[in-house]
């Protein structure tokens, strides 16, 4: 039953698979009237104008052109012709390492919020007002003070992560169950051993949430900050290929960002299922 | 005469109270109050109460995971101002670590007790208190993996493998079917007759306190809830689920402490119980011969005195 359930959701996914693809290729096939113009102005105006064809890409070509760039993906012939490859690289190695400098602080603080009341209701007001600053805000603030365009996108990264695992482990502190502190308790348990052997397998599903939200958000925000900096990154990469008006290499830039993003959601998922436990 | 609590306290309440501020924020509402009784070495001490005397609230405060508003608990000498060790607790809902199998989880209390240990030792150690439960075929399950009765297996094999002065049990198998319930209270007399291992519990269950318990101290109905007697376990020490009931001195115990907990607990509660002398409170041994409504009315004998319910002497009673 199961399997035969699966089966069909594949089938079914096929099908609309291709039913957009051919959607995509009849909406951008050549059905327009030829104009009749000058010779000289139809020079001009280029194919597109004179045949009636859209200027968007038809699947064929993006996908002959994402083979392209699938094929060589880490050339690098200068600052502006770089493989797809390396881009993608650039980006997720900036999300990483912000992701990571995130973690260090919002795990460690989040437990200080979690297990005391104090420093919750004291640092509640900061976290309110920060959180829902959009990172590209703090993007000029960065500049300012660090002077590096690289840096500044990694600390955007870490703002954006910080607050969602923050929150979240913070959250999973504060709601372990009773019982199981007081067993730690009885135990006479130190609190460097209650907080490792305790509290963090007990509050990790939560922060896992966390995290994995974290990462998505992080994901999301790279593209626009690399926009904003430039010089590599995925998100430079489609904002270049947009000035250079080569909308089959934005297409195929957006397909890839969606499926590295899926892929580091799935790698956090994967995580969130090791450490998560049946009561 | 002195009942056997006076001769060697091994654990000492005196003058407990617990209070809470009242709901309009004006004054303080007492849970218990003037709570005084005494636990012998060796002894299975059970308090029976209805919810609202603060039954666990004691037990919490012995365990040193709360602190009473007045008066003191000295435990094996020492007074009580944290958890420790010494003293195991069983808790109402299993509290095991659900991320950890039932070994780990008993292995966590024993390197706990013994930081010096190699883990082989520990290993062996955690292992042979699940034997001893009966659980030697599930130890590397996840608790999420064990039914209810096994689940409190583990968390009596945790509390024992620590090797406690006193166990605290609270309400340990009121989340429990009857039967699994039943076979518990087997192991608790089993392990009972191997380490005569202090123990105070608390229950609302009439037959668990008379299967398993030596002395049952009765509480008044709360708010202001007090000591208002302790009987004395008049069945003889090897007991058994089977033909407990058989006993002559069955009936007569049972239907004291069940009249006690319909009606008199409380009539006894509030100034109902004002001539209750908490301090020494009065020792009951219900037996044959006797019914316990011939128990003189409350107030009319002097306070401190045993009041027997049956003519032979109290050291055959109790025998």
């Amino acid at each position: 039953m199961d399997l035969s359930l699966r089966f069909k959701a594949h089938i079914v996914t096929l099908l609309v698979l291709v039913a957009l693809l051919l959607a995509w290729q009849l909406a951008v096939g050549g059905r327009g009237s030829v104009v009749k113009m000058d010779p000289e102005y139809a020079k001009l105006m280029g194919a597109n104008a004179t045949q009636g064809k859209s200027a968007m890409p038809g699947p064929l070509e993006v996908g002959t052109k994402l083979w392209q760039l699938l094929s060589d993906p880490f050339y690098d012939r200068g600052p502006n012709d770089k493989g797809i490859g390396i881009q993608l690289a650039y980006s997720v190695a900036r999300v990483s390492l912000g992701y990571l400098l995130a973690a260090l602080v919002a795990i460690p603080l989040g437990f200080l919020i979690g297990m005391s009341p104090l420093m919750n209701r004291a640092l509640d007001p900061f976290i309110q007002v920060l959180k829902p600053i959009s990172p590209l805000a703090w993007m000029p603030l960065a500049l300012y003070t660090i002077k590096d365009s690289s840096l500044s996108a990694i600390f955007v990264i870490f703002i954006c992560s910080l607050w969602p695992m923050l929150i979240n482990t913070a959250f999973g502190v504060s709601t372990v169950r009773k019982d199981w502190i007081n067993v730690a308790k009885t135990l006479e348990l130190s609190p460097g051993r209650t907080a490792r052997s305790v509290i963090l397998p007990a509050a990790a599903p939560t922060i896992l949430t966390g995290m994995r939200i974290s990462i998505g958000i992080a994901w999301l925000v790279i593209v626009a900050a690399e926009m904003l900096v430039g010089g590599t990154g995925i998100g430079y990469f489609v904002w270049n290929e947009w000035n250079n008006l080569s909308i089959t290499n934005v297409i195929n830039s957006i397909l890839l960002i969606g499926l590295v993003g899926m892929i580091l959601d799935q790698l956090m998922g994967r995580i969130q299922r090791a450490v998560s436990y049946a009561e | 005469m002195i009942g056997p609590a006076m001769q060697q306290s091994f654990i000492s309440v005196q003058g407990l109270a617990k209070r809470f501020p009242d709901p309009t924020g004006k004054g303080e509402t007492n849970v218990f109050r003037d709570v005084w009784f005494n636990v012998v070495e060796g002894e299975f001490f059970c308090v029976i109460g209805h919810s609202g005397c603060g039954k666990s609230t004691i037990l919490n405060i012995l365990a040193g995971l709360d602190t009473p508003s007045d008066g003191v608990i000295v435990a094996n000498g020492k007074h009580v101002a944290g958890p420790s060790l010494d003293r195991a607790v069983i808790f109402q809902g299993h509290a095991l670590m659900p991320w950890m199998t039932a070994r780990s989880n008993v292995e966590l209390a024993v390197s706990s007790r013994h930081p010096d240990w190699t883990k082989a030792q520990i290993r062996d150690h955690a292992a042979k208190y699940l034997a001893l439960v009966h659980l030697d075929q599930a130890m590397d399950k996840k608790p999420a993996q064990l039914s209810g009765g096994m689940r409190q297996r583990v968390g009596i094999a945790r509390a024992l493998a620590i090797e406690p002065k006193i166990l605290l049990m609270d309400e340990p198998f009121s989340a429990l079917d009857a039967l699994t319930r039943g076979s518990l209270q087997d192991e608790v007399l089993d392990m009972r007759a191997k380490t005569s291992q202090t123990t105070f519990m608390i229950t609302h269950d009439v037959d668990e306190a008379m299967l398993l318990a030596d002395r049952i101290l009765l509480m008044t109905n709360g708010p202001e809830a007090r000591v208002a007697e302790i009987v004395e376990n008049t069945l003889p020490k090897q007991r058994s689920r089977v033909d407990l009931h058989k006993h002559p001195n069955y009936y007569p115990l049972r239907n004291h402490l069940i009249e006690f907990l319909v009606t008199r607990s409380r009539e006894l509660a509030g100034v109902g119980g004002a001539h209750l002398d908490v301090r020494n409170p009065i020792i009951v041994r219900p037996a044959l011969g006797e019914t316990t409504h011939a128990l003189a009315p409350v107030g009319q004998e002097p306070s401190g005195q045993e009041r027997k319910t049956d003519p032979r002497p109290s050291h055959t009673a109790t025998a």
